[in-house]
């Protein structure tokens, strides 16, 4: 393999770079990315950094020696428009084409829109430039704010906003925010976050529309109701980025579809980060994207899936002054118990955080800490260490995929 | 020299953390032996003290970030900066931290 392309310049694309100059790939390694940045860390960007506690430079997840070291060509600014048939070759926007022997899949995935989000005023939060248009509009002075979903950046955005002082609304069309991710004895938990520090919670209603002319002035509501609004944040999920591959041998269907090792259905293309659907699941966390490129690139390099990238699905969000941690898969259903710490009367986490376990036929799949990271680091390495036994019961034995745990 | 704690109240395996400005984290080793480094992950904001212990590194419990006790040097990404160490001492049992020297900063 000569030529290797990675497309998407962000955290799993630099990781999939750093992977193939450890194992060896001594070849052309040519970077695309639409942003114009170099790749920076995505997770400050609703906290720290919209509170300005974090400046841009912080974000760099690489610096110049690192950058001399993969000795890459790095195409930023410049978005891919397809992959040909044979996967042998990326087309750019501006008309260049890149000929490669093995593609890295890593366009992540795009902020969700809502119709008539063209106001100003009305912002989505994913991106560096995204950050930057809302810090600005932020500064200007006490505002009324509307945050469109509870879900985690919805919730960290509101956060971030109570924080420097604006009044803030979420509106979530589930009764609860963060209902699927933590089930309802615990996203009540988060709920009551929102509370404490004066965030408004409006929930089970949809959005109808944006009001305003040429700028928000307000969202109605589908229970009828209208919230006036300065400002907009729409935090309703994440598209992969798949549409530049219609056209290629590659059929999306929510994400690029891989085998558990991160191969797609052309053995020199795989798939990492937020695209890639592997085995079936698609995680939109930081942890795979990091996870991922080491198995999808000794995979790639191999021409053939040697190892596999399933690893326990991991995830945290600060919020509110509490930091909270998941692993696992929380399914309807599941019983959750409180094995360390507790919750108050207020429904709120207690003074020491608390340990939550999620079991379903009398087994832990998946453990929640609010502010307990000891317990939490700890219950998380027992869960990684039972999915090792299940998946490989010859007690001991250290097959490539599980030193990737 | 900052007093921390009495050596029988950490015992090995075990860590606390020190709430100078900035915090410092020392740790007792399944081996026996005394580390501090500074607390704060150089990655992102986490208290190393909260991490995970292995032989003579420590894992950052947010994002796994791990450093090497004896010199800060970040054992994996995506750290990429040290931290600072400190020497420890124990005197009548019990255990001090000496602040590294400024040319160690981290930063």
């Amino acid at each position: 393999m000569r030529t290797v392309t990675i497309v998407g310049a962000s955290l799993s694309g630099l990781y999939a770079a750093r992977e193939l100059r450890a194992q060896g790939f001594d070849g052309r390694l040519v970077i695309v990315g639409e942003e114009p940045h170099q790749p920076y860390d995505r997770p400050p960007l609703s906290k720290d950094f919209l509170v300005g506690r974090a400046d841009e430079s912080s974000l760099a997840l690489t610096d110049a020696d690192e950058t001399a070291g993969l000795d890459a060509e790095w195409l930023l600014g410049v978005r891919a428009r397809g992959l040909d048939a044979r996967g042998r070759t990326v087309l750019l926007d501006d008309g260049r084409t890149v000929p490669t022997d093995g593609v890295v899949i890593a366009t992540g995935a795009a902020a969700r829109r809502l119709p008539g989000d063209g106001l100003a005023g009305v912002h989505t939060l994913r991106t560096l430039d995204d950050a930057r248009a809302l810090r600005a509009d932020l500064a200007r002075g006490s505002r009324a704010v509307v945050v469109i979903g509870g879900g985690f950046i919805g919730a960290e955005t509101a956060s971030s906003c109570a924080r420097l002082g604006h009044t803030v609304t979420v509106v979530e069309a589930a009764p609860l925010p963060l209902l699927p991710q933590l089930g309802a004895d615990m996203a009540a938990v988060c709920a009551a976050l929102h509370r404490r520090s004066g965030v408004k919670l409006v929930t089970g209603t949809g959005v109808a529309a944006l009001r305003g002319a040429t700028t928000v002035t307000g969202i109605d509501l589908s229970d009828g109701r209208t919230l006036p609004a300065d400002i907009v944040i729409v935090g309703i999920g994440a598209v992969p980025n798949t549409a530049w591959l219609t056209g290629s041998a590659l059929v999306p269907h929510d994400g690029v579809l891989c085998d558990d090792g991160c191969v797609t259905a052309l053995p020199q293309v795989v798939a990492v980060g937020d695209v890639a659907r592997v085995g079936g699941v698609r995680a939109e966390h930081w942890t795979s994207a990091t996870e991922q490129p080491r198995a999808a690139v000794t995979n790639l390099l191999a021409g053939r899936t040697l190892v596999t990238a399933r690893t326990v699905p991991y995830f945290w969000s600060d919020q509110y002054d509490s930091r909270i941690q998941f692993t696992g898969r929380h399914r309807e259903g599941d019983t959750v118990h409180i094995t360390e710490g507790g919750i108050t009367e207020d429904g709120l986490p207690g003074e020491s955080g608390f340990l939550a376990r999620y079991e379903r036929e009398g087994r832990t799949v998946a453990v929640l800490g609010v502010d307990r990271p000891r317990a939490f680091l700890r219950a998380r390495r027992e869960l990684q260490r039972e999915r090792r036994r299940d998946e490989h019961p010859g007690q001991g034995r250290r097959t490539p995929e599980t030193a990737v745990l | 020299m900052i007093p921390v704690c009495r050596l029988e109240d950490l015992p090995e395996g075990e860590s606390v953390r020190v709430p100078t400005v900035p915090p410092i984290a020392v740790f007792h080793t399944e081996g026996g032996e005394l580390y501090a480094i500074d607390d704060t992950c150089t990655h992102q904001d986490a208290s190393l003290s909260e991490g995970w212990l292995e032989g003579c590194l420590v894992e950052c419990p947010l994002h796994a970030a791990s450093f090497d006790l004896r010199t800060g040097e970040p054992a994996c990404l995506p750290a990429r900066r040290p931290v600072r160490t400190h020497r420890v001492t124990v005197e009548d049992g019990v255990v001090h931290v000496h602040l590294g020297a400024e040319e160690g900063t981290a930063a």
